[in-house]
């Protein structure tokens, strides 16, 4: 499954990104960039069960794609949403289930967001995602 | 000015997480552990395990006189009048889990069980859940400004009705000594039963529970250098004969038909199964270290890094302190900035503390804060972990304004 541009881009702009500060630099600029949700979508079933954080998480179909839209109270997660919606978003129906989304954190160089003792969300949010597939 | 710990040395896992850059203030969870305990569980294994009160052989002697010599060594830590008040469970939780159900007969509905508005969730659900069993009223005290138990709201909300209290005796996020004494005075004025979860007070100073008057008090190992699967409840012969059995099985019993059974008395009826052997003697060997050390050193070591914690945080533009912490540990949050946020950017550098609600939901919730960071300190902590912390708490913040 070939990736979009701008996951591409994601990819090359972490990759070379040279230690912790500037990752965390780059994952405030996508999280500031990600599109906010409006306050009637930050409803309770919205809201991803297991985060420290709030975190929200809709899911769509459109043309046969996956539109998903996520946003959370804390901006470093904002921006793991960001590297997260780029990769799943435009993904036909039947390919998301297939996408192994672990190794794509972890080319991003943030495998470690995803350890289980972390409770940023970010686990959380990949579960509910697959819920969200599964009961499409 | 450095501030060394002269224990430090004596805990190996410092050294190894410093090798891999890692700055450990998060003694609240849980501890790491001296030589001296692992000395004590190598020599155990390698020298032959048994099971315990079973057998007659040699390894079975052997093992049932070191676990019965930690039973002896808990009591005199704690200052209990005897060993048999002193009952080994698989964990603070479990401890106030057993009595929990070992009480539940004792109570009729409409009875009221008081706890206070700092308990973490391992002294709030055991009660809550048998309030909702036997339809009992869960009275919570509130705390004062300061983040102790308010005595005045106590005085009325302690009354004829309560049967039991069960308060911590330090807070695991607001860092202060609660007022036990005047509060077990009220419970005790009403005939009420009387416990006090010492998870986090047990790892400060020396505790006489026979002075502190409770009729039960609770702790877990893990949190006091000692090794984890391993809960301490001590209750007064009186109280401890209250105790319906909860947990059945092996060596709990006394004779056992198909059909029936009778159980031992306390502390063996209320260990079922085998017990965690090998961590009780090594919470023997920890207690004998910890034993062998300069009381006053470590309190005054302790409370040194604490008023340096302190003072650090309240020196940092917008950082706000939770409560009044008076030892042990400081919560905090930072104006403006999401504790998730700080969390994520502490933990890249290596800063192990912990974020969130601390297990202790409602508590958060009335202090109207989705969470905090808390950083503990342990024995063997020293002022360059603390400066570490510092710094890459002024790095995080940095970036994150």
């Amino acid at each position: 499954m070939s990736l979009s541009i701008e996951a591409q881009g994601a990819l090359e702009t972490f990759q070379q990104a040279a230690g912790w500060e500037q990752r965390a630099r780059l994952l405030m600029q996508w999280g500031d960039r990600l599109t906010p949700l409006n306050e009637a979508e930050k409803t309770a079933d919205n809201l991803v069960h297991g985060c420290e954080s709030q975190v929200w998480l809709t899911a769509r179909e459109q043309d046969g794609r996956w539109l998903f839209t996520a946003s959370s109270d804390a901006r470093l997660l904002r921006g793991l949403l960001a590297l997260l919606l780029v990769r799943v978003n435009g993904t036909a129906i039947d390919e998301l289930e297939h996408l192994d989304l672990p190794d794509w954190f972890n080319q991003l160089g943030l495998g470690r967001q995803l350890s289980p003792s972390r409770s940023n969300g970010l686990n959380a949010v990949l579960q509910r995602m697959r819920q969200l597939v599964a009961g499409a | 000015m450095f501030q060394p710990s002269p224990w430090r040395a004596d805990f190996p896992a410092i050294a190894a997480l410093q090798r891999q850059h890692q700055t450990y203030l998060d003694s609240a969870a849980t501890t790491q552990k001296p030589q001296a305990l692992l000395d004590a569980l190598t020599h155990y294994y390698s020298h032959g395990a048994a099971n315990v009160h079973r057998a007659q052989h040699l390894p079975g002697a052997l093992a049932t006189q070191a676990f019965e010599n930690s039973r002896g060594k808990v009591a005199y830590w704690l200052n209990a009048a005897s060993p048999d008040q002193i009952v080994f469970t698989h964990g603070a939780t479990s401890a106030l889990n057993l009595l929990a159900y070992g009480l539940q007969a004792r109570f009729n509905a409409g009875d009221e069980i008081v706890i206070s508005a700092l308990e973490h969730h391992a002294n709030l659900l055991p009660w809550q859940q048998l309030a909702l069993r036997q339809g009992l009223k869960l009275v919570v005290l509130p705390l004062d400004q300061h983040g102790l138990i308010d005595l005045d709201a106590a005085h009325q909300l302690i009354s004829p009705r309560t049967r039991l209290l069960a308060v911590s005796q330090l807070s695991n996020v607001l860092g202060a000594w609660q007022p036990l004494q005047p509060l077990i005075t009220l419970a005790k004025a009403q005939g009420a039963l009387t416990v006090v979860d010492g998870a986090q007070g047990v790892v400060h100073g020396r505790h006489d529970v026979q002075q502190l008057g409770c009729d039960f008090y609770v702790f877990s190992s893990h949190k006091l250098y000692g090794p984890d699967g391993l809960g301490v409840l001590y209750g007064r012969s009186e109280a401890l004969a209250l105790l319906d059995h909860w947990q059945f099985g092996g060596e709990m019993v006394q004779v056992a038909d198909y059909q029936s059974a009778t159980f031992r008395p306390a502390p063996l009826g209320f260990e079922a199964g085998t017990p965690p052997i090998a961590s009780v003697i090594g919470l023997g060997a920890t207690l004998d270290y910890l034993g062998s050390l300069d009381q006053n050193a470590i309190a005054s070591h302790e409370a040194t890094l604490h008023g340096h914690l302190l003072r650090g945080l309240n020196d940092r533009e917008g950082a706000q302190v939770l409560g009044r912490p008076e030892l042990a540990l400081v919560s905090f949050t930072v104006e403006g900035v999401h504790n998730a946020d700080l969390a994520h950017l502490l933990t890249e550098q290596g800063i192990a503390v912990r974020a969130g609600h601390h297990c202790a939901m409602p508590l958060m919730k009335s202090l109207g804060l989705a969470g905090a960071i808390r950083v503990s300190l342990g024995l063997y902590n020293d002022s360059d972990d603390l400066e570490r912390f510092f710094s890459a708490l002024d790095q995080a913040l940095e970036l994150l304004r």
